[in-house]
């Protein structure tokens, strides 16, 4: 701990995060306006050029994150953000960063859909964002922050994690904790190093050979290989998994959650605990590496897992394969926008706990 | 080169400038785009910025281009060049960036991004090959394949009421403000080569001026997509292409830039 105090200041979510890219040296941030995320945009035309930094409103999201493959391949630290519609825009654009090995970080405020959907926050983006997205073998490393203090954290997390993996980190945040304004405490500015990496495109000085950057290996033995480099790396990130867990030692019932569901989770545990029930909150802080060794040894006395997402189950897949058949895994959700109450989740694990006593009973001679 | 240098007894007078690798290229016998590579690097070799230029090649015949031209490079994702190189010259301005870029990615799937580009005036250098077909997947209709022209998704020939016309982009690029001189060349003659190698001295000249986007095009010819040899696609390409692209200059620098 410094022994300075950080000085703490009220800030929306996506300023902070805004401010946090800034003070962390980034270089550039190419965007395009979409609610829930444009405060990032106006906030960083205002003070990124002043502060050394290029800021760019693109022509759409496709330009955007071309303009992020261009300069992070020139060696600059880059950011981009947007809300769900312009991130599948930018999928292909992603697939080629992952392939050409670029660090990059990339912010999703997501936002209710399919389609164009609702402005209103939602979490049905966790496939797309965990699975690859684009197409092709590929993995983007990602932190979903469940509060502001967590926004500004995991923009210098995500760029030396992006940097020391060459690879593009998301940070998965949703509507409301872009728009919440929270205290948070500010990265101090100039506290991640950065250097000129070796296979950046500058121009080639006579004493080297050229640099490319590219993610055409048209041979396949040579793409295999290309997936055979990725595929190892993705094994060596793993190690990267991080997770936080609240209460759930003695949990018999453990709530799975990420992002603003989490939050809710937790107001869910204490009211649980208040009226003696023992529950517990399991929440991922990197989505991809999911924690799955952590997870799986918390199913060593855990009961039941209950996952709650803002969407129709998506990261319920993924706490399933961890448990994997040895405890019950349950969900419920709310979709499109609509953000779960404190009540609807504890009656659900009501209903759990009634149908094991049943269960129990049933059991009996 | 010193004029002085002999190979078995006979003296070289022409040879590979360094800014070249001596990779043997991929294209077809006839093909325009070696000749524009060439000329490209000559002017970087003559000017001396192979250390300072970077270029960007999209999906395309020229995709490989990296493998020809010995500066530091970029692929990019079809339609998407200008947008890299608008990322690169952002974060690095005293660079000399180029695209090069076919029809098809230019002026169908990245005409947006053409457009913008050059809005914003990025001081970068376009090279569009132009030759009325998507050469790399096997002689497809492109947006300047002209009326009547046959290709594999036109095998009537364009018509107009189904396919539309033929897109000629770079009038319209000149109009844009940001563009600083546009101006539109072949390579199927001697002094042809040597017209395009001037202007594309011009444009690299031009850039550290911050002054706007320098658009070169070449109408080129695709002599397998067109299924013709390399000297009929030339007398085709100025028969007809030149009919709908006439070389020459369609927007100069205001007088006395440099
Ligand atoms: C998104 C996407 N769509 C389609 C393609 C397939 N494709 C590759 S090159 C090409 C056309 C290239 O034509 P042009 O730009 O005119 O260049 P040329 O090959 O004639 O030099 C197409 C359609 C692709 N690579 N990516
Ligand atoms: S297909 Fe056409 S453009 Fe491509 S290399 Fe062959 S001749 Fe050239």
């Amino acid at each position: 701990m410094s022994p300075v105090q950080r000085t703490t200041t009220l800030m929306k979510g996506n300023e902070a995060l805004a401010e946090a890219a800034l003070r962390s040296d980034m270089d550039a941030y190419f965007g395009y306006p979409i609610t829930p995320q444009s405060e990032i945009l106006e906030y960083l035309i205002i003070h990124g050029p002043k502060r050394g930094s290029v800021v760019l409103q693109a022509e759409s999201e496709v330009a955007a994150i071309n303009m992020v493959y261009g300069a992070a391949g020139a060696g600059a630290r880059v950011m981009i953000s947007s809300s769900s519609p312009g991130i599948s825009l930018m999928q292909e654009g992603l697939s080629y960063i992952a392939s050409a090995q670029i660090p990059c970080l990339v912010v999703n405020v997501q936002r209710g859909g399919p389609g164009l959907g609702t402005i209103q926050p939602a979490q049905g983006d966790y496939f797309q964002a965990t699975k690859g997205g684009g197409h092709g073998d590929y993995r983007l490393i990602v932190l979903a922050p469940s509060s502001v203090q967590e926004m500004a954290d995991f923009v210098p997390e995500g760029f030396r994690l992006a940097e020391k993996y060459r690879n593009p980190v998301m940070i998965l945040s949703d509507g409301a904790l872009g728009q919440m304004m929270e205290s948070v405490q500010l990265p101090e500015q100039g506290s991640l190093p950065k250097s000129i990496p070796a296979w950046a495109t500058r121009g080639k000085p006579e004493n080297r050979e050229r640099n490319i950057i590219t993610s055409l290996f048209i041979d396949p033995e040579r793409m295999e290989q290309v997936n055979i480099e990725l595929q190892k790396k993705y094994a060596a990130v793993q190690s990267e998994a991080r997770a936080e867990l609240d209460r759930t030692k003695d949990a018999e019932i453990v709530l799975v959650a990420f992002g603003l569901a989490a939050r809710i989770c937790q107001k869910v545990v204490d009211i649980a605990r208040e009226r003696g029930k023992s529950v517990g909150l399991f929440r991922p802080i990197t989505l991809y590496p999911f924690p799955t060794d952590i997870l799986s040894r918390t199913a060593d006395h855990a009961e039941h897992f209950l996952v709650v997402e803002m969407n129709a189950g998506q990261m319920v897949e993924d706490v399933r394969l961890a448990v994997n058949g040895r405890r019950s895994v349950d969900f419920t959700g709310r979709m499109g926008g609509i953000i779960p109450t404190p009540e609807e989740i504890l009656q659900k694990i009501e209903s759990l706990t009634v149908s094991t006593t049943d269960q129990a009973l049933q059991g009996m001679p | 080169m010193t004029p002085k240098e002999r190979i078995n007894g006979y003296q070289l007078v022409y040879h590979r400038p360094d800014t070249l690798t001596d990779n043997p290229t991929h294209y077809c016998p006839g093909c325009s785009h070696g000749v524009v590579h060439r000329v490209m690097m000559e002017v970087v070799k003559e000017m001396g910025i192979q250390d300072r230029t970077v270029g960007v090649a999209p999906v395309g015949c020229a995709v490989f281009a990296y493998n020809y031209m010995n500066v530091d490079m970029q692929e990019a994702a079809h339609g998407r060049a200008t947008a890299v190189a608008t990322g690169i010259k952002r974060v690095l301005p005293d660079r000399y960036v180029f695209t090069y870029q076919g029809d098809g990615d230019l002026a169908a799937i990245g005409t947006s991004e053409t457009i913008h580009t050059v809005n914003r005036g990025e001081n970068i250098l376009i090279v569009f090959i132009n030759n009325g077909v998507y050469g790399m997947t096997g002689g497809q209709m492109a947006p300047t394949t002209l009326l009547g022209m046959k290709t594999t998704t036109s095998p009537m020939g364009r018509d107009v009421v189904t396919m539309g016309h033929p897109l000629d982009i770079t009038p319209l690029i000149a109009q844009l403000p940001g563009a600083l001189f546009v101006t539109r060349h072949s390579v199927h003659t001697p002094a042809a080569v040597r017209k395009l190698k001037k202007a594309l001295r011009l444009a690299f000249e031009y850039q550290p001026l911050n002054k706007g986007t320098c658009f070169v095009e070449v109408v080129s010819n695709c002599p397998s997509g067109w299924k013709m040899t390399p000297r009929e696609a030339n007398a085709w390409m100025e028969k007809n292409m030149f009919t709908a692209y006439p070389p020459g200059d369609v927007k100069l620098p205001p007088p006395g830039l440099n």
